[in-house]
């Protein structure tokens, strides 16, 4: 009796509508923001982007916005660390400081109850932040930690070698903490410069949800990020992408091979980007069963899951995927990789699989808006990549717009079996032509 | 300043709550169903737990509980394999399940209006597999896969898992939730359906509903439903062997190339919540919170990383839902220079320092007015609500418990944190473990940190840092 009750709800479940409202509030200052106005639960969550992040690191200088990032919290205006972080936790508020390679993120949680308190250190650590050299150094510290553990970490040896060949030269081609020398060798002088550098007010995009009206915001956005400067560095070329095809192996000692593909992606400006999404959807993306999931695990049991997906990012695009499996399967896995890229590319998606992407993704889209945290955070995210508050009401029927003849083209334009590079961390078996590193 | 913050601090009221609009009731068969009502978005997550983890595996077929979790994913007498997850992705919701030592749950979100087909799979997986030998082996494949990459890859991990094996001499739960590869690698079609039909059944789940759902609408779909499904009489409250006395401490040094980061874990056995019994608990909760629940202003971090530079970072853990015995953990990770044992001993200082000088009033209010707080936080995100009940009541608590908790962690005084620590931090009731590389001093140390992010507010780890205290690495297996 179940099967045709599920036949007749699926096909009930035409796409909902995402009611979402989103006001766009520009401060007496100028300062712009998407807000989601909603009383429910008496806090604010508030999601703040610099873009320039750590592609911004000057020449030799590798890990000084991470560095930064890290230190803001760790001693503002009069306080040092631990009487600034003793005023955050006296209010209870939340902030997260982090920085990646196309910005430096803030989010913070603040009750209504003692929001201009919470704001007034908030303030204090993005305006004034102390960069005691004793903090500095603590931090610095951890930092090291990391990037020396990171050294016998199987994934992020893969992560790095990936980054390297496919952006050599380039900030995006090291790891954004930097490496031992570089950090080692910061002076509090690169950190200060590097909070001139990436913390300012020409690309900041601010998205904010919860208890709190129009008004109130823009007052909120002048008194956090009006004393800013105006201009912080220019951002650095666009990066060439300079993968080359094939499979490079990192010999280490592990049973199970980590394994990273991939090739050029798209971005996400392109009139195509939609259409890739879908592709990348059937192909390895996640949050339904996709042909890499159904060949590899289900159908072979030769690892727990493997994912691709379009990365798109301001300074170069590519798109990746990956997986680990036991050593002797990796020979294997990636011819399976290698026949399913081909096969998408050549025949492109079925009709019944386009429909049934159409029918994931435009019912899982309504469902994201969920909670103000996740609501001021994609507010933020809209902005960065250029797209308008309509595009909400919009996305679903753009997405069952496409053709099958659509979305198949840019298939074949995305899709370069020829072009896919590896890299294989472990000791992988059954693997013709791998260039050892 | 520290003066003036804690002032601040005494004369903020504690924030006006929110209705919970939290409902429970039970069905006839014993099914016990939990509702939470937040009506902001039109999606639902509908949690279905078993009282059923994998320390309620027979000997010798370890990894049971999470094998079968996987097999619930593949065919029922109504359902083909995948076809569960297939019908919810078409709908645009996620599904999934996770495997713990006193628990499986099995979870999707969709949109609200989809509840009663979620509920129809549900109920229909929970007495009608109908399993196919090869698809089964194939599986087997994936969690050896699984336990590959979780555990045999990552030395961090294996040292977990040896700390654990030394910890609980007979209790099962010094047995790895996904099991030692030597028995997972070994479990049969049988063993799979021997622990099915032992251990699902309605009287022995509960159901976790949260999101724009009406309680009695719940009702009349789980009546629906899960109703028809006879309660199992066979169904007894877990017994299982518990710890004999521990006489003496243990001790471990689990040396691995692939470690980049030195640190000594300590664990302590401390007692868990009970229903009806909680303040030891929340004395635990709030010791850990003081000792390292902020690494800027707690106990650890302010002691060897600010006032001496003995640590790059210190913390301490506690989590009271279990159905048994759990554990309170401290970690040091030793800065530049500084050994394994200087660090223990600086640990060890810190410690009796501590129990020595009490607690500081004034950091307790902060600790507390958090914990107040994050029950506003908590209520922005209906799902972590949802496993938070789903949880507790899998660990032998109640709905009761559940709502008594923030009032008993406001109510504990120093005196109370005090005792409860002093009764725990016993090290013949203790495993110390040190992690270190085989190569001597080749890499300087990587912290991990310890923070319960149901238990309060707690500070994210210093940037870059495993968010995951390294003594539970493992507790709670999230299938994908």
């Amino acid at each position: 009796m179940l099967r045709p009750l599920i036949a007749v709800l699926a096909l009930l479940a035409a796409p909902a509508f995402a009611e979402v409202e989103v006001e766009e509030v520009t401060s007496p200052g100028g300062i712009e923001a998407w807000l989601i106005e909603d009383h429910t639960l008496p806090f604010l969550a508030l999601e703040i982007r610099f873009e320039g992040g750590t592609a911004l690191d000057p020449e030799g200088r590798r890990g000084a916005v991470n560095l930064m990032t890290a230190t803001l919290e760790e001693g503002a205006a009069d306080m040092d660390a631990t009487a600034f972080a003793q005023a955050r936790e006296a209010l209870a508020a939340s902030f997260e400081f982090d920085s990646y390679s196309d910005a430096v993120s803030v989010s913070a949680a603040m009750l209504t109850e003692n929001r201009e308190e919470a704001v007034e250190i908030l303030r204090a650590a993005l305006v004034e932040p102390r960069f005691d050299q004793g903090a500095i150094d603590r931090v610095r510290g951890q930092v090291l930690s990391i990037i020396r553990s990171d050294e016998t970490d199987p994934q992020a040896l893969a992560a790095r070698a990936f980054a390297e060949a496919a952006f050599p030269g380039h900030p995006y081609g090291s790891a954004d903490d930097g490496t031992a020398e570089s950090v080692a060798a910061l002076t509090r002088e690169d950190i200060v410069e590097a909070h001139r550098a990436a913390i300012a007010r020409d690309w900041v995009y601010v998205g904010a949800a919860g208890d709190i009206t129009a008004e109130e915001l823009g007052a909120l956005l002048d008194e956090l990020l009006g004393a800013l400067p105006e201009t912080g560095a220019p951002r650095p070329d666009r990066a060439e992408i300079a993968l080359e095809p094939g499979v490079e192996v990192i010999e280490f000692d592990i049973p199970q091979s980590i394994i990273l593909f991939g090739h050029e992606g798209i971005a996400r400006d392109d009139d195509d980007y939609l259409a890739a999404y879908v592709v990348d959807t059937a192909l390895g993306g996640s949050g339904r069963q996709s042909r890499l999931m159904e060949e590899v695990r289900e159908r072979r049991g030769l690892t727990y899951g493997i994912g691709t997906g379009l990365f798109p990012r301001e300074l170069g695009d590519l798109y990746q995927g990956s997986l680990s499996t036991a050593n002797p399967n990796a020979g294997e896995v990636i011819e399976v990789v290698r026949d399913e890229f081909e096969r998408i590319a050549e025949e492109g998606l079925t009709e019944d699989e386009l429909a049934e992407v159409k029918e994931y993704l435009t019912g899982a889209y309504p469902l994201r808006f969920d909670g103000n945290g996740a609501l001021a955070s994609i507010a933020v995210g809209m902005q960065m990549v250029g797209l308008g508050p309509d595009y909400i009401a919009e996305r679903n029927d753009l997405v069952d717009a496409l053709t099958l003849e659509e979305v198949n083209r840019v298939a074949s334009e995305l899709i370069r079996p020829e072009e896919l590079s590896f890299v294989v961390v472990g000791r992988p078996e059954g693997i013709e032509g791998a260039v050892a590193d | 300043m520290r003066r003036l913050i804690a002032a601040l601090a005494l004369a903020l009221p504690m924030p006006a709550l929110a209705d919970e609009a939290v409902t429970s009731f039970a069905l006839d068969n014993g099914l016990e169903v939990v509702v939470i009502e937040d009506h902001r978005a039109p999606a639902a997550v509908h949690m279905l737990w078993y009282r059923a983890g994998s320390a309620d595996e027979p000997p010798g077929r370890s990894g049971i509980a999470h094998y079968l979790e996987h097999l619930l994913f593949k065919a029922t007498d109504e359902l083909e394999a995948g076809e569960f997850s297939d019908t919810v992705a078409a709908l645009g919701g996620t599904d999934n399940a996770f495997t713990s030592y006193d628990y499986t749950a099995y979870f999707q979100r969709v949109a609200a209006e989809h509840l009663g087909l979620m509920m129809e799979m549900e109920a229909d997986r929970m007495t009608d597999l109908a399993l196919d030998a090869e698809d089964i082996l194939t599986e087997r494949d994936v969690v050896i896969e699984e336990r590959r990459q979780r555990t045999d890859n990552d030395p961090g991990a294996l040292f977990s898992e040896q700390r654990r094996a030394a910890q609980y001499l007979n209790h099962p739960y010094g047995v790895p939730v996904i099991g030692w590869a030597q028995e997972a690698d070994a479990l049969t079609l049988d063993d799979a359906l021997e622990f099915y039909g032992a251990h699902y059944a309605p009287n022995n789940a509960v159901l976790v509903v949260a999101g724009d759902v009406f309680p009695g609408e719940v009702r009349d779909l789980a009546e629906e439903h899960y109703g028809p499904i006879p309660a199992d009489p066979a169904i007894a409250p877990r017994e299982r062997p518990q710890e004999p006395p521990q006489l003496a401490e243990r001790r471990i040094a689990f040396e691995d190339p692939r470690v980049g980061q030195p640190y000594v874990v300590r664990t302590y056995l401390a007692p868990e919540r009970d229903a009806g019994d909680q303040r030891e608990a929340a004395a635990l909760t709030l010791a850990a919170a003081l000792l390292g629940g902020s690494a800027q202003t707690a106990v650890l971090p302010q002691k060897l990383q600010f006032e001496n530079e003995d640590a790059l970072y210190a913390t301490a853990f506690y989590d009271g839902l279990s159905y048994d015995d759990t554990l309170f953990g401290v970690l040091v990770v030793p800065a530049p220079g500084v050994t394994l044992e200087e660090g223990e001993e600086a640990l060890d200082r810190a410690l009796a320092e501590f129990l020595e000088e009490g607690v500081d009033e004034d950091q307790l209010e902060r600790v507390k007015f958090q914990f107040e707080a994050a029950r506003i936080y908590a209520q922005d995100d209906p799902g972590s609500r949802a496993r938070t009940y789903g949880a507790a009541l899998t660990s032998g608590l109640t709905v009761r418990d559940v709502q008594d908790w923030p009032g008993i962690i406001q109510s504990i005084t120093p005196e109370e944190i005090e005792d409860a620590l002093a009764r725990v931090l016993d090290r013949d009731r203790a495993v110390t473990g040190y992690l270190t590389t085989t190569e001597p001093a080749a890499f300087e140390p990587v912290p991990a940190s310890a923070a319960d992010p149901a238990a309060g507010a707690p500070p994210p780890p210093p940037a870059g840092l495993p968010a995951e205290p390294a003594g539970d690495a493992a507790t709670v297996l999230e299938d994908s």
